[in-house]
């Protein structure tokens, strides 16, 4: 219980996937000019990875790990390499059936989170935490936590993102870093924050 | 039409830069440049499988329902990227491991999905071929760029070779290690983004609010 804990705080603060690994940056940096947009859409990706990560997990384990598929009567078959392709397929279904399943029964969540949705397939932040899973071989009850912290982590910081950025439009700043570029720098500011809690230790 | 092939080469490398002008495919360029090595793995690998996905896809592009187009398109990136992964697994393993989940995230890098859906969708393979190649070499550039600036001041040397000696090793330099760090790539091409408009001043984003200035009596 405690080893879960300790992982769910590193996935969120310490490990933070947009801060400390970059991933989902481009979403982070386009829709982050407004809190309640940037709470939406952190909102559905904590969705979307808190399902995918642990299906991917017993994908993994059932069915591409080496031996995996010893109970199909295959105990020497090997289909590790059919990793990637597998995981961004279940990605893209899971996003397909969740997009149904709000606009039938709950419409109004639905709406709010519009065109996030879709576009969800193709953060990376998803993508990353499945192959994290992978790489650091957790268990199906450490990849869900994982999933739901990591998710947490980067809903936690385009939320903050946005606003500062929501501050930032009313300062003068020279031309040339107008936008994006100012954008970055406050970025890597907060990244710097954010690398404060590395010492953390649970 | 070899004039315009030269164009789509050079364009998007300062003019239509995918980085600083269309913010498409940052995740991987923040994290693999604190070596320049393996960036230039990363930006060579990017740039293949941009080339052959925009083509294989407008090969076919007629026969794509447009309501699969994108899992279509999601099969034949990820088809390419497991190749890039077993060869970089083969050949160079040390690299491989330093890239770690950033060679499968090339599936979600917006640039291979953002050319096949802008681009190669509408034109014929070879154009599509030659818009691949110019989309990731400016995206290797930048990836260079900031990963030559890391390096060399993070660490005292170019590709692993000592250029400034530090001063554990007995020389005068002090290496700036928070270029080591994450933040530090938001600051560079924070930076170079800011460089890059100067240079050209079309690019600059339009202000969402003015300071008035007061005038004095």
């Amino acid at each position: 219980m405690e080893a879960l804990l300790s992982l769910a705080v590193k996935a969120i603060f310490v490990e933070n996937m947009a801060l400390a690994f970059f991933l989902g940056m481009c979403t982070f940096l386009a829709v982050s000019k407004k809190i309640g947009t940037a709470i939406g859409l952190g909102i559905s990706v904590t969705l979307v990875q808190a399902i995918t990560v642990p299906a991917n997990n017993i994908i993994l384990t059932y069915l591409l790990k080496p031996g995996a598929l010893a109970w199909a009567g295959f105990p020497d078959v090997d289909l590790t390499f059919l990793g990637l392709i597998s995981y961004i397929g279940v990605i893209a279904a899971m996003v397909q059936i969740l997009e149904m399943i709000l606009d039938k029964y709950f419409p109004p969540l639905y709406n709010a989170l519009g065109v996030f949705l879709p576009l969800i397939t193709v953060n990376c932040a998803i993508m990353g935490g499945s192959l994290f899973m992978v790489e650091r071989d957790y268990n199906l009850a450490e990849s869900s936590v994982y999933g739901v912290a990591s998710g947490l982590g980067w809903a936690l910081a385009i939320t903050a993102m946005a606003g500062v950025r929501e501050k930032l439009k009313y300062s003068d700043i020279p031309d040339g870093l107008q936008g994006l570029g100012i954008t970055f720098i406050s970025a890597g500011l907060m990244a710097m924050a954010f690398m404060s809690f590395s010492g953390v230790k649970l | 039409m070899a004039q315009t092939y030269r164009n789509m080469l050079v364009d998007p490398m300062v003019d239509n830069n995918p980085i600083t002008l269309q913010v498409l495919g940052i995740c991987s360029a923040l994290a693999v440049t604190s070596s320049l090595q393996v960036a230039m793995v990363m930006a060579i690998a990017v740039t293949l499988v941009t080339a052959f996905s925009s083509m294989f896809i407008s090969v076919i592009r007629n026969q794509i329902p447009s309501s699969i187009r994108i899992i279509v398109q999601m099969i034949i990136i990820a088809s390419l990227v497991i190749v890039v992964d077993q060869v970089l697994k083969a050949y160079a393993y040390e690299i491989s491991k330093t890239l770690s989940v950033f060679v499968g995230l090339i599936i979600t890098n917006c640039i291979v999905m953002g050319r096949a859906e802008a681009f190669a969708m509408k034109n014929p393979p070879v154009a599509s071929f030659v818009d691949g190649i110019g989309n990731g070499m400016g995206y290797g550039l930048i990836l260079m760029l900031v990963g030559f600036i890391r390096e060399l001041f993070g660490s005292g040397s170019i590709f692993g070779v000592t250029i400034l000696e530090t001063v554990n090793n007995g020389g005068w330099y002090v290496p700036n290690g928070l270029l080591l760090l994450p933040p530090s790539a938001f600051f560079v091409i924070g930076l170079l983004i800011w460089a890059f408009r100067s240079w050209k001043p079309e690019q600059v984003e339009e202000r969402e609010y003015r300071i008035q200035t007061v005038e004095s009596h």
